[in-house]
């Protein structure tokens, strides 16, 4: 970003990576998918690189807001600085941070989840899905987010996606606004779960494996995380992937 | 005689009542301030679409019908309500009768087909709870007087029912003596098969039973209300009409941080003038019902202890401490305690309680994914959430009871800007990785 500024050009869309995307290596593939696609179709963006920080939202679900409007208004000061008016993000925690945390601190976004960024380029023609067959005869499930579905009420973008793919989306048992958290959320993800009899990624993921789907398809990494670790629980990585809708569509463009 | 009995039974039932709002109102007082003044229009609607129309009910369609035979019943039966009022009063016998006719017999016998639904649907909610023993109406937090008052309920409106058919039916064949007929849908049936052959006398005894049996239960439980969680009758309306109309996922920003938080990060400012105007919280966070808003403690009256949230909320289901419900049973009930204490002592009083401690423990809380699955189910909009949020942030912002992993992460926030231990330089690797 500091780069296009510097040469007096100006971005589109800020792809915000976020820490996940940043750091963690199974995230970091979902990022590279994303670019991918948005290269392909030469959207004009750019990203904050090194000068990216931490929206704070663990912070704030942990019960720290100080550390959470410390990084708030340092994070506005930036983009406002950038001048930005549109934020696409593959993380629901920051899409939902961004989008409606910021505002009232004085940073207002036009915030959108990767999902919609590329229902959007395949609705305007921008990207197109190769027959390749990739996904021919697969059965793909999808897990809702809750950063993304109830705490935003997105639920039909990635399902728009999945269902452009050459496979069949299975919905499971709870789904939607009935959708089982994956047991990430509110910090979670960050500390061991409280004491009980069952950890929530594996309550999911037997949700998932009972709909016999081939795909577990998410749009969170963190979700993704949390369900690739159930899955290698039930010693089912041969027969079932997690893949984030980016890398699903991705291989079928053929990029 | 009758009349004046009737009068000063009606005055006191609503005086007392009216005594018992007065203190609901007060103690939901206690809460903090929180606008939810605007949007006027969308929160009408959603009023009539959550409260009125039952709309979120629906997620579950058998109690969900078995619900609507019996709202729909207490809802038109007010309109009986009206008349015994009226009767009771004047000294006449079925007031709106000769004025209205055929729509009366219409009306009379609407309320009564759809009594008869209400008493099908009691005594399946009755079985649902006691037989089938449903998991979400028999877990720990609802032993004792929680299942009582459950069960309580379900009696009064049983027997409220049966005044009524009581009532009509004795009526009925008291006109079929004198060679007529009220026509009401059920009376005109099941009162011959009740009461066929007993003595004028007799008739006229158990047609008074009914009325004033009716009459007497219904101020029975009106006053019985204030004390039950069956007080959602009334408060479902307010509460969804000040239901959160942001996105589920927005949290409150706090201003006393910004302030804080500003001063901070602002090389010019003056801290001593802005402490100095701005009237600095008594806490950050919530310790006790009092440092709730409002509407936090509203909802905390309109909870009628379903446990839809319960039976959604992921760390309940896989064994963890947590319960939305008894969140939001424990701020009921500790808001009774203190409202109750603090009318005795004084507004100033301490009883060396609190809501987090005394009822809820930190694990509860500590167990929360934030995933809104509790505010998405609630059918009358409340949101345990953010109570619990509040709790979270009183436990980490004035007594640093942070959980030892949540400590690193956020340390690695304030130092390199990611909940990892990465550097900020280390950001853009993934751009050359292969």
């Amino acid at each position: 970003m500091a780069d296009m500024m510097a040469s007096g050009e100006s971005p589109d869309v800020l792809f915000w990576v976020g820490c996940a995307g940043s750091f963690d290596d199974r995230a970091k593939k979902i990022t590279k998918a994303l670019v991918k696609i948005l290269n392909h179709c030469k959207v004009n963006f750019a990203v904050l690189g090194t000068e990216e920080s931490c929206t704070g939202d663990p912070a704030k679900r942990a019960g720290n807001e100080f550390t959470f409007q410390m990084q708030a208004l340092m994070n506005i000061e930036l983009l406002n600085g950038y001048e930005i008016k549109k934020i696409v993000t593959a993380c629901p925690h920051c899409f939902n941070t961004l989008k409606n945390e910021y505002p009232s601190l004085g940073g207002t976004y036009e915030v959108i989840h990767h999902t919609q960024l590329i229902q959007d380029l395949i609705n305007t023609g921008k990207l197109t899905l190769a027959d390749n067959g990739t996904f021919k005869g697969k059965k793909i499930t999808f897990h809702d987010p809750c950063y993304l579905g109830r705490a935003n009420d997105v639920y039909e973008a990635p399902r728009e996606l999945i269902e452009k793919l050459d496979a069949a989306l299975v919905e499971m048992k709870r789904c939607k606004t009935n959708g089982l958290c994956c047991g990430a959320g509110g910090a979670q993800m960050f500390k061991e779960a409280e004491k009980g009899n069952k950890e929530i990624n594996i309550e999911r993921t037997e949700d998932a494996i009972e709909t016999s789907a081939n795909i577990i398809a998410t749009g969170c990494p963190f979700c993704n995380t949390m369900m690739t670790d159930g899955v290698k629980h039930f010693e089912k990585e041969e027969d079932v992937k997690v893949m984030d809708i980016a890398e699903l569509i991705a291989n079928a463009a053929d990029l | 005689m009758q009349q004046f009995i009737f009068g000063v039974l009606t005055l006191f039932s609503f005086g007392f009542f009216a005594f018992n709002l007065r203190k609901i109102a007060q103690n939901i007082h206690m809460g903090l301030p929180l606008d939810r003044s605007d949007r006027k229009a969308e929160r009408w609607r959603t009023m009539l679409l959550v409260a009125l129309g039952q709309k979120k009910m629906f997620t579950r369609p058998i109690p969900a019908l078995l619900h609507l035979a019996l709202y729909a019943a207490f809802v038109i039966t007010q309109i009986e309500l009206i008349e015994i009022l009226v009767d009771g009063i004047s000294g006449s016998h079925r007031f709106f009768q000769n004025g209205l006719g055929g729509f009366y017999t219409f009306m009379i016998s609407f309320i009564e087909v759809l009594s008869v639904l209400a008493f099908i649907g009691t005594i399946a909610f009755l079985a649902r709870r006691n037989m089938l023993k449903l998991p979400r109406l028999n877990m720990k937090e609802l032993a004792g007087w929680p299942t009582q008052d459950a069960n309580l309920i379900l009696v009064f409106e049983l027997i409220l029912i049966s005044f009524i058919f009581t009532m009509n039916g004795a009526d009925e064949v008291l006109q079929r003596y004198a060679g007529t007929s009220n026509g009401f849908a059920i009376s005109s049936w099941l009162g011959p098969i009740l009461f066929e052959g007993k003595s004028t006398y007799t008739l006229h005894v158990l047609e008074q039973i009914g009325w004033w049996g009716h009459i007497v239960m219904v101020y029975t439980f009106m006053n019985y209300l204030p004390y039950s969680k069956h007080l959602h009758i009334f408060m479902a309306f307010p509460n969804t009409y000040y239901s959160k109309l942001e996105p589920k996922g927005q949290f409150t920003n706090m201003q006393s941080v910004t302030n804080e938080v500003k001063l901070m990060l602002d090389p010019n400012a003056d801290p001593y003038a802005a402490t100095a105007t701005d009237a600095a919280p008594s806490r950050f966070g919530a310790k006790d019902v009092n440092d709730l808003t409002w509407k936090n403690l509203m909802d905390a009256y309109s909870c009628t202890e379903c446990g839809r949230c319960t039976s959604a909320c992921p760390a309940n289901t896989t064994g963890k401490l947590l319960s939305p419900r008894k969140i939001m049973m424990d701020t009921r009930d500790r808001m009774v305690e203190l409202g109750d204490f603090k009318r005795k002592n004084g507004q100033d009083a301490e009883d060396g309680k609190s809501l987090l401690g005394s009822y809820i423990t930190e694990e509860e809380l500590w167990a929360c994914t934030s995933c809104n699955a509790c505010v998405q189910e609630c059918p009358v909009n409340i949101d345990p959430l953010s109570i619990i949020m509040d709790l979270r942030r009183f436990l980490v912002m004035e007594e640093s009871k942070v959980p030892t992993e949540l400590t690193g992460m956020l340390t690695n926030i304030e130092n390199n800007g990611a909940p990892w231990q990465f550097a900020p330089t280390e950001r853009m690797n993934w751009a050359n990785e292969e």
